[in-house]
């Protein structure tokens, strides 16, 4: 039986931009039907990635291949496979809601007789029905970042290429974003989208974390928090503000971070030892109200390969080769068979 | 007794005819991380330009820093620092020029003003970085300076609106620190989010619908508003989970939280018996079912969802009763209060990310 093709596929990507290489070698396959989504810290290359595989980008190395075909070779095909959504709301803000979407499928050529009813199952699927007539520049962030979908949904594309869709959404309109995204895969749509959201990369069912132009991670949610061979420890204490400055001079507790009220510190799966770890916190002089040990999260998965690039303000960093492990004071993984794949 | 950094009663400001702040009402003692949570278009924006001075009020009154915000403008500015959602930095001005501009707006002059712009670096961790064009940095090490540029008069209050929009994790977090030493310093700050974990870091909040509060209190006191039971639940085929438990009787609400269904239960037995069945006929495997503390998104839907199911009964709505969608469309209805632009989510950044 011959093996699909992929919906998406990066062939060692690379594209510079004068003396800034802001992708550098990727390589990625996003199967048909499948949520994969793109992470990694700003300037990390996401958005250039989905504007080449966009066809808005031409690559200076590699290849992009959507659906089979080469996006430099034949972009009019590619792009009326996709639907993109870039980061900036690119519709008019002077028309009404109906009337950009008549636009849109005017520039897309929607024959007239589908243009209405294909305009009305939008309206109803991405329930802006009711504001149809409401001025675009009078919508709040969350329509309008709805309206933004439905647009690039007008000519029907089967794969989805969303650059940080809910970004400035608020939590109760970006369920009702995450709803529409699961009805589009449900009818077999692909959606490959980066997010700044973590929660949001944990529904996805595999994740690619880009830095520096590569990607250094790939996987299920649940692969790379395990690749990450650390455990967290939550700890209750009163003032966790000073208890955090104060544990992050003590060996071994460097990466202890503030969870809201509660402390987070990172620690090596391997030698773990519960009882040991709390004697020595303790002896920090921070008392304890409550614990618990606790899986590493997405986030703790970013901050860990993010830690050594926080301390470089660069907007392109300069490291040569892959990255392959978290350094320095960060949770870096247990040592042997711990670390994430890199790439190439 | 702390003095208050931020008082008003009955601020309102009326855009043609339609009422973007309705009498709010608020209390922020000095040295509070406040944080001001609200959906898209509920009026935060809109308080804060009031609270600056920069934009009357239509009715109520606020003072700011001692100061009344309607009479008082000058000194109001004089005591505030302010950092919009918008990237408000010269891109082609260098990191220094920006704090050197900024300190010259607010009249920070002669050596006092070389010493508050070497301690902005310092605190924004851009030391060394001063020639860099601004353009140049990434979004979180620009929202750094932003705050930085805000911070160079040494106010003692500080107004900080979505400063952390488009901004990676690990940065956020960075920013985050830096508000937590400010806070230390005895500054009030008060910001708004859309980033639920960001609110945890804050020592008070208030959420904001339509124009009106609806809730306030620390962060675990608003969770207490989540009075149901909540269960997480992990399984297989999550969208075939949630479509058969939102129509079970047992269920209050189902929604999606990260990898996972949170669940509130009219009575936890129940909602546990219904989950095993209605998974079980629909072959999603279930993987854990647990009862769990509320998150604070949980708390801000569950209050926004009630008012809104509140006003949709008061309007005669005809969303359908317990229906989990009919409280998102009379959210949605809410978000038509939109009226008074909000800034639009691609504002957030000067330039794409290259």
């Amino acid at each position: 039986m011959p093996v699909p093709t992929p919906a998406i596929e990066a062939r060692h990507l690379a594209k510079c931009y004068g003396a800034t290489d802001a992708l550098r070698d990727v390589s990625l396959e996003v199967r048909r039907g499948e949520l994969f989504g793109l992470v990694g810290p700003d300037g990390a290359g996401k958005t250039t990635l989905l504007r080449i595989l966009a066809c808005l980008l031409a690559p200076s190395g590699g290849q992009a291949v959507i659906d089979g075909i080469d996006t430099t070779a034949d972009p009019a095909a590619v792009k009326s496979r996709i639907g993109y959504m870039s980061q900036r709301f690119s519709l008019s803000e002077t028309l009404s809601v109906v009337e950009n979407l008549l636009y849109v499928a005017e520039v897309w050529g929607v024959a007239p007789g589908a243009r209405r009813q294909r305009i009305t199952r939008l309206l109803e699927f991405s329930r802006l029905g009711p504001f149809q007539d409401r001025l675009t520049r009078n919508l709040s962030g969350g329509m309008k970042q709805k309206l933004a979908l439905a647009a690039c949904l007008l000519h029907q594309p089967r794969i989805l290429l969303l650059d940080e869709p809910t970004i400035g959404v608020d939590p109760l309109s970006r369920r009702d974003f995450w709803l529409i995204l699961y009805d589009l895969l449900h009818e077999g749509s692909t959606i490959l989208l980066s997010t700044p959201y973590m929660d949001e990369a944990e529904r996805c069912g595999r994740v690619g974390f880009l830095l520096g132009g590569l990607v250094i991670a790939c996987g299920p949610p649940a692969q790379l928090k395990a690749d990450l061979g650390v455990v967290v420890l939550e700890l209750r204490c009163p003032q966790p503000r000073g208890a955090q400055r104060t544990l992050r001079r003590v060996a071994g507790f460097e990466s202890t971070v503030l969870f809201g009220d509660r402390l987070h510190v990172t620690l090596p799966r391997a030698a773990f030892d519960a009882a040991g770890t709390l004697e020595r916190v303790r002896a920090a002089g921070i008392a304890i109200d409550r614990w618990r040990v606790a899986e590493p999260s997405l986030e703790d998965v970013f901050l860990a390969y993010t830690h050594a690039d926080a301390q470089a303000p660069g907007r392109s960093p300069s490291h040569t080769g892959a990255r392959t492990a978290p350094a320095g004071g960060s949770p870096a993984p247990a040592g042997g068979g711990g670390a994430p794949a890199s790439h190439p | 007794m702390t003095a208050l950094a931020v008082e008003a009663d009955g601020l309102t400001r009326v855009f043609d005819g339609f009422v973007a702040v309705d009498h709010i009402d608020l209390r922020i003692a000095a040295g509070t991380v406040f944080g001001f949570l609200g959906p898209n278009g509920a009026g935060k924006s809109t308080t804060i330009r009031m609270l600056c001075g920069i934009l009357r009020p239509s009715g109520g009154r606020a003072s700011v820093g001692g100061f009344d915000i309607a009479r008082q403008t000058e000194q109001v500015k004089s005591r505030i620092g302010y950092m919009s959602q918008r990237f408000s930095l010269y891109e082609d001005l260098t990191v220094e020029e920006n704090l050197r501009f900024f300190a010259g707006i607010y009249n920070v002059r002669g050596p006092q003003r070389d010493a508050r712009i070497a301690w902005a670096l310092a605190m924004a961790g851009l030391e060394g970085r001063g020639n860099t064009k601004a353009a140049a940095l990434a979004g979180g090490w620009r929202q750094r300076l932003a705050l930085g540029c805000a911070v160079l008069h040494e106010p003692p209050i500080l107004f900080l609106d979505e400063p952390t929009s488009g901004v990676d994790p690990a940065s956020r977090r960075n920013f985050w620190e830096m508000i937590g030493e400010l806070a230390q310093r005895g500054i009030t700050v008060f910001v708004t989010t859309h980033f639920m974990d960001e609110a945890e870091h804050c020592d008070e909040l208030a959420l904001i619908h339509g124009g009106k509060l609806v809730a306030s209190g620390s962060p675990s006191a608003l969770k207490e508003h989540v009075a149901r039971t909540l269960l997480e639940v992990e399984c297989g085929d999550l969208m075939a989970a949630y479509d058969v438990l939102k129509l079970d009787p047992a269920v209050a609400s189902v929604a999606l939280f990260g990898n996972a269904l949170h669940v509130t239960a009219v009575d936890e037995t129940a909602a546990r018996a219904a989950i095993t069945a209605r998974l079980a006929a629909r072959g999603v495997e279930l993987r854990r079912c647990e009862r769990i503390e509320p998150s604070l998104e949980d708390a801000f839907v569950a209050i926004i969802e009630a008012r809104a199911a509140e006003e949709a009964r008061a309007e005669g709505g005809a969303q359908a009763a317990g229906e989990v969608r009919a409280a998102g469309e009379a959210h949605a209805a809410s978000e038509a209060y939109a009226a008074a632009p909000p800034a639009a989510p691609d504002d957030k950044r000067g330039a794409p990310e290259r």
